[in-house]
């Protein structure tokens, strides 16, 4: 088994949670990993990438080579273009629709959502929404990783209980309205 | 002991504490800053005392590493690699004095400068000093390593450095834990003048660390990390180390490399193993992340007719960090056509948050500016930097920590008025006092304006030496009272503000305006933490 996933978003949108719950998932698994993360200046608002590699297998690279991502998971859909050299030609784009925009020039939604269908295998999915739906507007980033959870060779139940352990110390009200947008995204 | 996710810079640090580290001495800086906040929130470290309090600057941080090592204590300094040149001056002559407790110097390299002003390469530093580095390529083995770092530290009463690069900082993987070991008794040195480095004493002393350097290299703490490993294709051997060897084994999924590869993990380096690599290839090729510092030393200045192929002869870039896709075309690997970065795609570089501090203060500073026809401000390292971008465009400076305060003093010295400088409140304990100082001395036509959101907060809000303190600080050091001035910088107060900045400009001396609001991401953890601290109770 290996799956090698890049994460993206922008600084502040939780691409690092869903990066730590996909990991605690792994390890429950007693999967090898690594997983690479960027801090410091350009979380300020700037596009932030996490690259995250699982295998039953030890894994070399803290980076995945070009061409070698088998998964983008992105809560953003500029973003998830972004990384696109890092996609290989069989492996799944999964974002999210709506677009966060801090900059001037963020250009017409319909023209990144036109290159998105371009690509072979993708899903855009309108996190924000469901999300709103689910109960929490802030558990955007769960619905996206739900959605992406059929591309994860993890099972469902290990990244609930991921979910669980991850938000325990934020008690039981935040934890389930997580799990929601978790279970919602996979539906979607 | 069971495995652990760790960052690398997190490796390092629970090494440290389980190979009984006493004193932990750091100041905040990309990719670093992980090894002292976990070292705070380390229920272990608590237990066991040890000290974990951010220090001022690199350089008080590495000096007090080295008092706490005169006790006989284990100690570890943490720093970016910009952060060494801070605190150079003890580095270079604590290899001189030598250590009592273990010390090790960890420095974090930035190449390709994700959070940096330069990606100067810290094993250069090693040689410098003449002390031992080590650089992991794995989070085990800067876990491991750290055991054997202190052992050999106190072997040859040394310190050593640790050099990583972001990658490992940022880079999780799982660290299997050895068991604890107790921390060092209270020992002062047994020769008192050890620390004194009179110029007599120094140079006894600089001879011993002479031969010293050259004899540690044979030492199985440093050496027997290094690896080699054969292979029947003999044409092209490659010598690599830190994270470079990963994205080497990376690229032959099946088996690993066919041709014999030496890793390197610990300098200085025994001739013999590069000896055994280089006599049985005809070419060598280095791959190293940063400067080409293995790839110099073999190259030398005279041609000893081995082809050596890397960052010097244009087969690897010169500049940059490596990856994974660098180092398979430099072995031959051919890469697949990617998808490429469709059009649409729009950079996106930090900004300000919303309802910044710095923001409003800059938006006052820029309409005092105005009547002056001012091409801008100096500035310094920091969030605040992001005024060097547009709407804001005025920050003409930003080089080494508290540089603005003392440029301004230089630029008005040499006829600019007004002479501004915008300053952080941490970085103006960090390195601006003593150029405050100097400003006062002289009375330099200067304003220093300290944009003050009491926090660290481009590492992520580590507690600052300034808060609570700056008018104090500035009086003490000579500033006229009436020319310390107080602003918040809230949109409300944007008139009021720009006023007082104006006075102070038109003031012939040393004026301060200390323009201070919470740092709003700080602030909203705060409220968060303080709200769910009342749910509990």
């Amino acid at each position: 088994m290996r799956n090698d996933i890049i994460l993206s978003g922008v600084g502040g949108q939780g691409i690092l949670s869903i990066a730590t719950i996909i990991s605690l998932a792994a390890v429950e698994n007693n999967l090898y990993l690594k997983q690479s993360e960027v801090h410091g200046m350009s979380q300020r608002g700037g596009d932030v990438q996490s690259h995250l590699r699982l295998s039953s297998k030890p894994v070399s690279s803290d980076l995945i080579p070009y061409g070698k991502a088998d998964l983008i998971i992105s809560v953003e859909p500029m973003e998830s273009l972004r990384y696109l050299p890092w996609l290989s030609k069989s492996g799944w784009l999964v974002t999210n629709s709506t677009p966060f925009i801090n900059i001037n020039d963020y250009p017409p939604v319909e023209d990144i959502l036109k290159e998105i269908r371009k690509i072979r295998n993708h899903k855009i999915i309108d996190g924000d929404e469901i999300a709103r739906t689910a109960g929490s507007s802030r558990s955007g980033n769960m619905v996206i990783l739900g959605a992406a959870s059929h591309h994860i060779d993890l099972p469902f139940k290990s990244l609930e209980n991921a979910v669980e352990e991850f938000f325990a110390k934020k008690g039981t009200d935040i934890t389930g309205v997580n799990i929601k947008a978790l279970r919602a995204g996979r539906e979607a | 002991m069971q495995k652990q996710l760790l960052l690398g810079d997190e490796a390092i640090a629970q090494g440290a504490i389980d190979a009984g580290l006493s004193g932990m001495y750091a100041y905040p800086g990309t990719p670093s800053t992980e090894i002292m906040e976990y070292i705070q929130s380390s229920g272990e470290a608590k237990e066991r005392g040890i000290h974990r309090q951010w220090s001022a600057n690199e350089k008080t941080a590495l000096e007090a590493a080295l008092g706490m090592s005169y006790t006989g204590k284990r100690a570890m300094a943490a720093m970016k690699h910009v952060g060494l040149n801070v605190a150079a001056d003890p580095f270079i002559n604590s290899s001189v004095t030598g250590i009592n407790g273990g010390l090790i110097v960890v420095s974090a390299d930035d190449p390709s400068m994700h959070s940096s002003q330069n990606e100067q390469d810290s094993r250069f530093y090693g040689k410098f000093a003449l002390v031992p580095v080590y650089e992991p390529s794995s989070q085990q083995e800067a876990y491991d390593m750290v055991f054997d770092a202190f052992d050999l530290s106190e072997k040859y009463r040394i310190p050593v450095l640790f050099r990583i690069t972001t990658r490992l900082a940022h880079s999780r993987a799982a660290v299997r834990r050895r068991l604890p070991e107790p921390q060092k008794p209270f020992r002062l040195p047994s020769d008192p003048r050890q620390f004194v480095l009179l110029p007599a004493i120094a140079r006894k002393k600089y001879k011993a660390l002479l031969s010293v350097y050259e004899s540690l290299k044979y030492d199985h703490r440093l050496s027997k990390h290094n690896v080699f490993k054969d292979g029947k294709n003999r044409k092209t051997g490659v010598i690599t180390c830190g994270i470079a060897y990963n994205y080497l084994v990376e690229n032959f999924p099946e088996g690993g490399p066919d041709f014999p590869v030496l890793k390197l993990t610990a300098y200085p380096f025994p001739k013999d193993l590069i000896s055994d690599l280089t006599g049985r290839c005809e070419e060598v090729l280095v791959l190293e992340e940063g400067y080409p510092i293995i790839e110099e030393g073999l190259r030398g200045i005279l041609d000893n007719s081995l082809k050596i192929i890397g960052r010097l002869d244009g087969a690897l870039p010169r500049d940059g960090e490596l990856n994974p896709s660098i180092v398979g075309k430099a072995v031959g690997i051919r890469s697949e056509p990617l998808y490429k970065i469709p059009e649409v795609v729009r950079s996106r570089p930090p900004s300000f948050c919303n309802g910044c501090g710095h923001s409003d203060t800059f938006l006052a500073v820029m309409e005092a500016l105005k009547p002056y026809k001012s091409n801008g401000v100096f500035s310094d390292i920091g969030c605040y930097t992001l005024a060097a971008l547009p709407p804001y465009n005025i920050i003409n400076s930003c080089v080494d920590m508290g540089a603005s305060v003392t440029m301004a003093i230089g630029a008005a010295d040499g006829g600019l008025h007004p002479s501004v400088a915008v300053i952080g409140d941490s970085t103006f304990t960090h390195s601006g006092m003593t150029g405050l100082l100097d400003a006062v001395i002289k009375n330099s036509h200067v304003t220093i304006i300290i944009s003050d959101n009491s926090t660290t907060g481009m590492t992520g809000g580590q507690k600052s030496h300034a808060t609570g303190r700056l008018e104090k600080i500035c009086e003490g050091l000579g500033v006229e009272r009436e020319h310390i001035r107080t602003i918040i910088p809230l949109r409300k107060n944007h008139e009021e503000n720009v006023r007082i900045m104006k006075e102070e400009f038109d003031y012939r001396g040393v004026s301060v305006v200390i323009s201070s609001r919470e740092c709003i991401q700080t602030a909203s953890r705060r409220r968060k933490s303080e709200s769910s601290e009342r749910k509990i109770q």
